[in-house]
């Protein structure tokens, strides 16, 4: 099925075009294990299944909504003045990091006011995101697709949907295998961030598979 | 076909939108942060009533006391990791959060203890706090003097300046504040004991026994020196002499010695004839300090005993006194403890041992008293 789809992948009804991009962003183009972006927060807050979870969680939420409201910014602004000369690609970094630092200062205030829990559950992992470039990084391939091709606004949902996913898979396996290591049978020069980083390698490597299954 | 702008006009449209897009984000924060931040002004009744405070929500409750002038004991600065900060909320204080979780017993969740480092004035709040905190207060004050007692046990005595007086007790303790210094990032508390007498009270002495890698006791013994000024604040404290007139037994060893030295000062200057035994425990002879001063006073005062114990006397010590471990010694001498009370000051392990043995001489939990260092 999937593979019948690779021939021609946007082409079908909306729903199966809505899960190639949800597919290809989370497993083909995981964009850490595929690009390795957003690698400092996958390390040092990989320890525990626990903490994965709610900065996996937060990754997904803010990049989902960074890469509609940056999809937005860009379809409806940046590209309509490039033929008069607008440098869309040079301004789109800059907006798009502003966009993402404004937005998590925004949540951090909201989910504070809403829940207390929820705070502790997720917010005090948004400070950590403003600087994560896997969510600046899938705003930008987001624009890769957009150029030269019709891809809507839910696109860029499913899009940014499925590249926080793709990471939420990412450190949730990371923390699986970490959790698991025996700390003492690894040699002294490893322990910690070197087998984490072979670990990661080896995860990486078994996502190549994935590389000819779907392609945007 | 749209023509290329002029490329002036490009580089303004550029800066244009920029400009426009940050200023739109701006805008929104500053709205934001003017209606989600903002809790209003917001009621703290302490005690039933005793005191009600009005302030501006949005701070720990921890900081709101403080600059209202309450001050919780807190040796991590806010960090939640001392847990000493416990209040009890009554009302206002919400779900308990996850960074309390770990600092908290069953039991103290039960009795609506929370840690007001953690918890945010959010609303109006009741909370109670042990009466003795209205009278903590703090301190500017500069150091007088600064003497060896033995190599790594040092007495530091802090004249106060702002405000100039300290009412406190025999037993009690002061926070002081080591100052952001050398690879210590930020301010941070550590209690210490007094060890002057009440009546001593312009100024603050203490004894401090030097920690290996510990950051205000490194800070005491290598960058502070006689004329600085320090911060702290105090009193603290329920560790003091009972009303009863009972017999009483105290065990100390190292910096623990500092109460007592401040207890039985006071007790020969108010004429306290309490029957009283103080057994001090060191490993060496060179560990025993204060001990002409102790021996003197126990030769004035027919009611006080002083026995100082080594438990690995050297071979140049001349040791004639009392060897053994600090427990050893009291086992020896008490027979029947259930007419004594028990004072203990030291480090946790040797608590731990005195108050096992004084439980098997006779002596109930609630007539031992002791002050643990961490």
């Amino acid at each position: 099925m999937i593979a019948e789809l690779a021939s021609s992948p946007l082409d079908g009804p909306l729903v199966m075009r809505l899960l190639v991009i949800f597919v290809s962003a989370a497993v083909t183009e995981n964009i850490l294990l595929t690009r390795f972006l957003g690698m400092c927060p996958f390390l040092s807050i990989s320890r525990q299944m626990r903490s994965a979870f709610g900065m996996g969680l937060a990754v997904v939420f803010v990049t989902t909504c960074t890469v509609v409201i940056n999809w937005a910014l860009y379809a409806y602004v940046l590209k309509p003045l490039e033929p008069y000369g607008l440098p869309a690609e040079s301004l789109k970094l800059i907006l798009f990091i502003v966009v993402i630092a404004a937005f998590v200062q925004f949540m951090e205030m909201a989910i504070e006011r809403i829940s207390i829990r929820l705070y502790f559950a997720l917010g005090i992992f948004l400070p950590l995101i403003t600087v994560n470039c896997a969510i600046l990084g899938a705003s930008l391939f987001m624009v890769t697709h957009v150029s030269g091709r019709q891809f809507g606004g839910w696109d860029a949902l499913l899009y940014g949907f499925g590249a926080g996913v793709g990471w939420f898979i990412a450190i949730m396996l990371l923390a699986g295998v970490r959790s698991r290591i025996k700390e003492d049978s690894v040699p002294a020069a490893l322990r910690g961030p070197g087998i984490t980083l072979i670990v990661a390698g080896i995860m990486a490597m078994a996502f190549v598979i994935f590389q000819g299954m779907i392609k945007l | 076909m749209v023509q290329p702008l002029q490329p002036w006009l490009i580089v303004l449209l550029a800066a244009g939108i920029s400009c426009a897009v940050t200023t739109v984000l701006a805008a929104l924060l500053i709205v934001a942060e003017r209606y989600m931040v903002n809790y209003g002004t917001c009621t703290i009744d302490v005690n039933d009533g005793a005191r009600q405070l009005e302030i501006d929500g949005g701070d720990t409750l921890l900081g709101s006391l403080k600059t209202e002038g309450i001050f919780i004991p807190s040796a991590c600065g806010g960090r939640g990791t001392c847990s000493y900060c416990k209040v009890k909320v009554l009302e206002g204080g919400g779900a308990l959060l996850p960074t309390e979780e770990p600092l908290l017993t069953a039991e103290e969740i039960a009795d609506d203890l929370r840690v007001s480092c953690q918890i945010k004035v959010r609303n109006d709040l009741k909370i109670l706090i042990p009466e003795e905190l209205f009278a903590v207060r703090q301190y500017r004050g500069v150091v007088e003097r600064i003497s060896d007692l033995t190599y790594d046990i040092k007495e530091l005595r802090i004249r106060l300046i702002e405000p100039d007086t300290l009412t406190f007790v025999g037993g009690q303790y002061i926070q002081l504040e080591a100052p952001a210094y050398g690879d210590n990032p930020e301010p941070v508390y550590r209690a210490y004991s007094m060890s002057n007498p009440p009546s001593d009270d312009q100024a603050v002495e203490t004894i401090v026994r030097l920690v290996p890698g510990g950051i205000c006791t490194t800070w005491v013994f290598q960058h502070l020196s006689e004329g600085d000024e320090v911060t702290l604040n105090g009193p603290y404290g329920d560790f003091r002499l009972s009303d009863s007139n009972r017999e009483m037994i105290w065990i100390a060893g190292g910096s623990g010695m500092s109460p007592f030295w401040s207890m039985i000062r006071y007790m020969a200057e108010a004429d306290i004839e309490r029957k009283t035994t103080y057994f001090f425990g060191a490993v060496q002879r060179r560990d025993l300090f204060l001990l002409d001063e102790l021996t003197e006073l126990a030769r004035k005062l027919p009611w006080f005993e002083f026995i100082p114990a080594l438990s690995a006397p050297g071979e140049h010590d001349a040791w004639t006194g009392q060897t053994g471990l600090i427990t050893e010694i009291v086992d020896r001498h008490i027979s029947d403890g259930r007419e004594l009370e028990g004072y203990l000051c030291g480090s946790a392990g040797m608590i731990e041992a005195a108050h096992d043995l004084l439980r098997t001489k006779g002596l109930t939990d609630d007539r031992v008293f002791y002050d643990k260092f961490n």
